[in-house]
């Protein structure tokens, strides 16, 4: 579905990613796990069309999309959760999900969605007319994940939506992942750096370290990795 | 009393006025965080539109209402079109410049607007045909308000009123909200920057060209320097307020027309736009925000 060749980015003199391959096939949940400045968020911000890469190309079903304008990329399908949620704090619950909304066109598709996600995430329908900025980190998370799923994305971009989460709502928030993905076969590549979490319900992972691909494999296989254990889960 | 309801009114027509500019400026602001120099000549240009265009409809004979009407058509169309060309040619190709370049391009369009409009119109102050007739219904009340004033105080009410209605009711107002929040966060959201850059200088120009209109109208007489001035006070206003602020526009500026009003009625008129200053500075010495700006300085 997504195919990433030889992708560099960098921020003047910084190369943030030094030509990164991979690939995320149709249906799955890919994690990608990796130390704080390893080049994470700008992958994903490669993808969704902020960050220019200089080299190699990046493939979304079967097109080219590495230079498409951000609008477009939404358009196609492919919407980020971003690092720090960045829900807009002046604006209500309800009208941050209407943005989510914003490429579509039609009325009973987003109605039906928007039922959807306060299905997902009920609080969230209590909440509605609040602002955005009165939700507490968890909310925001839950609200940042709806916005996502209100343009209706094949693919799914989560930017560490684990970060300074309790526990018990770290679980609440992965377990909606899971089901995201297994009800709408929607396509997950969840960035994190809570690797033990992220290896469990992901099929699949990718290790960045100062931005190249260190190593892929089954998920399960890197959860057992002697290296990954040391490295990523403080084992 | 009735000096005080006379005071009052005019404040008000001046405070209307401002508003119609400064929401240009904080629009603007809000959204790219700029300081658009060039909204007082966009003012300037509106007027000019509509007298080129009240000429010739006033010779083709239409009643003053309707040339009114028409003129400020025109005047919204032009001057709109004269704000999307200065962000398109001035301050895009600077978005990711250093804060300083776009400043520095905006105040020289300002100075390339005045002097093109100098060169090509005259010097001289040119009278502007008076188009808001007398209401005769409101001849008992002429010492406190005249009709102008009038026409003046309802076209803005009406204008704040749709104004409102977009940014707070429709598609696009929410995302002019969400790029003045959070611009990366809209692309993120798939929503078009460009386009809502560009739909905020339409508004802003449209709004500074009914203003440039009926004080054109009111006044009866403009120069290619208006814009300058005007400029000026309607920023200070929208500072008064908070830059970025809609409703802080709209405050500073009826704060602003009923300062200079009563000041130069009660006080004196020699010294009528130090009072708008002096008030500036006294808020921002306790308020160093605006009235209704933010503390903590919000991304724009
Ligand atoms: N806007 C930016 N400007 C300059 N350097 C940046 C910018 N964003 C990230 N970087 C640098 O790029 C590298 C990768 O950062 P990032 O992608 O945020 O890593 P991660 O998400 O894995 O923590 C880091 O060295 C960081 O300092
Ligand atoms: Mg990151």
């Amino acid at each position: 579905m997504l195919k990433m060749r030889g992708v560099e980015v960098s921020y003047g003199k910084i190369c943030a990613l030094h030509g990164v391959d991979l690939e995320i096939r149709s249906g799955e949940i890919v994690t990608l796990i990796g130390a704080n400045g390893a080049g994470k968020s700008t992958l994903l911000m490669a993808i969704s069309g902020l960050a220019r890469p200089i080299q190699g190309c990046i493939e979304f079903l079967g097109e080219e999309i590495q230079a498409l304008p951000p609008n477009r990329i939404v358009e196609r399908g492919i919407s980020q959760v971003p690092e720090g949620r960045r829900i807009f704090p002046q604006l209500t619950v309800r009208e941050n999900l209407e943005l989510g909304a914003f490429c579509r066109h039609d009325p009973q598709g987003v109605r039906d969605d928007l039922a959807y996600v306060f299905s997902l995430f009920p609080i969230l329908a209590s909440r509605s007319q609040q602002l955005g900025g009165t939700l507490s980190g968890g909310e925001q998370q839950m609200l940042a994940i709806s916005r996502a799923l209100m343009a209706r994305p094949s693919l799914l971009l989560l930017d560490e939506p684990s970060l300074g989460l309790a526990p018990i709502v770290i679980r609440q928030i992965f377990s909606i992942i899971q089901k995201i993905n297994q009800e709408h076969k929607t396509t997950v590549f969840l960035v994190e750096q809570n690797a033990n979490l992220a290896l469990k319900v992901a099929s699949r992972g990718y290790v960045l370290e100062n931005g190249r691909v260190t190593m892929t494999d089954s998920a399960d296989n890197l959860l057992r990795h002697e290296g990954v254990r040391q490295a990523y889960l403080g084992v | 009393m009735e000096y005080f309801l006379e005071l009052f009114f005019s404040g008000l027509t001046r405070g209307s006025i401002y508003a119609l500019i400064a929401l240009g400026y904080t629009m603007v602001y809000g959204i790219i965080g700029l300081i658009n120099f060039a909204h007082g000549e966009i003012y300037m240009i509106g007027a000019f539109t509509a007298l080129i265009c009240a000429t010739v409809l006033t010779i083709w004979g239409l009643p003053p209402l309707a040339v009114l009407g028409l003129s400020a058509f025109a005047a919204i169309i032009w001057s709109a079109a004269y704000g999307l060309t200065v962000e398109r040619i001035a301050y895009r190709p600077l978005r990711h410049a250093p804060r300083l370049s776009p400043l520095i391009s905006a105040i020289g369009m300002s100075i390339f607007l005045q002097n093109y409009v100098l060169l090509a119109q005259t010097a001289d102050f040119v009278s502007f045909p008076a188009l808001i007739p007398d209401f005769a219904w409101l001849e008992p009340y002429r010492s406190i308000i005249g009709s102008s004033d009038l026409v003046i105080l309802l076209t803005t009410a009406v204008v704040m009123l749709l104004l409102t209605i977009l940014i707070k009711g429709t598609k696009i107002g929410r995302a002019m909200r969400a790029t003045a929040q959070d611009r990366e966060m809209a692309l993120l959201l798939g929503i078009d920057v460009n386009l809502v850059i560009s739909v905020t200088f339409v508004i802003g120009s449209a709004l500074a060209a009914i203003g440039g209109v009926l004080i054109a109208s009111h006044i009866g007489q403009i120069n290619f320097a208006i814009g300058f001035l005007a400029g000026i006070k309607a920023f200070t206003a929208a500072v008064l307020g908070g830059i970025g602020s809609v409703p802080g526009a709209v405050l500073g500026s009826l704060l602003l027309g009923w300062t200079e009003s009563f000041a130069t009625g009660y006080i004196s008129s020699d010294y009528e736009d130090v009072f708008a200053f002096a008030l500036l500075v006294l808020i921002l010495i306790f308020r160093p925000s605006g009235i209704l700006g933010r503390h903590h300085n919000q991304k724009v």
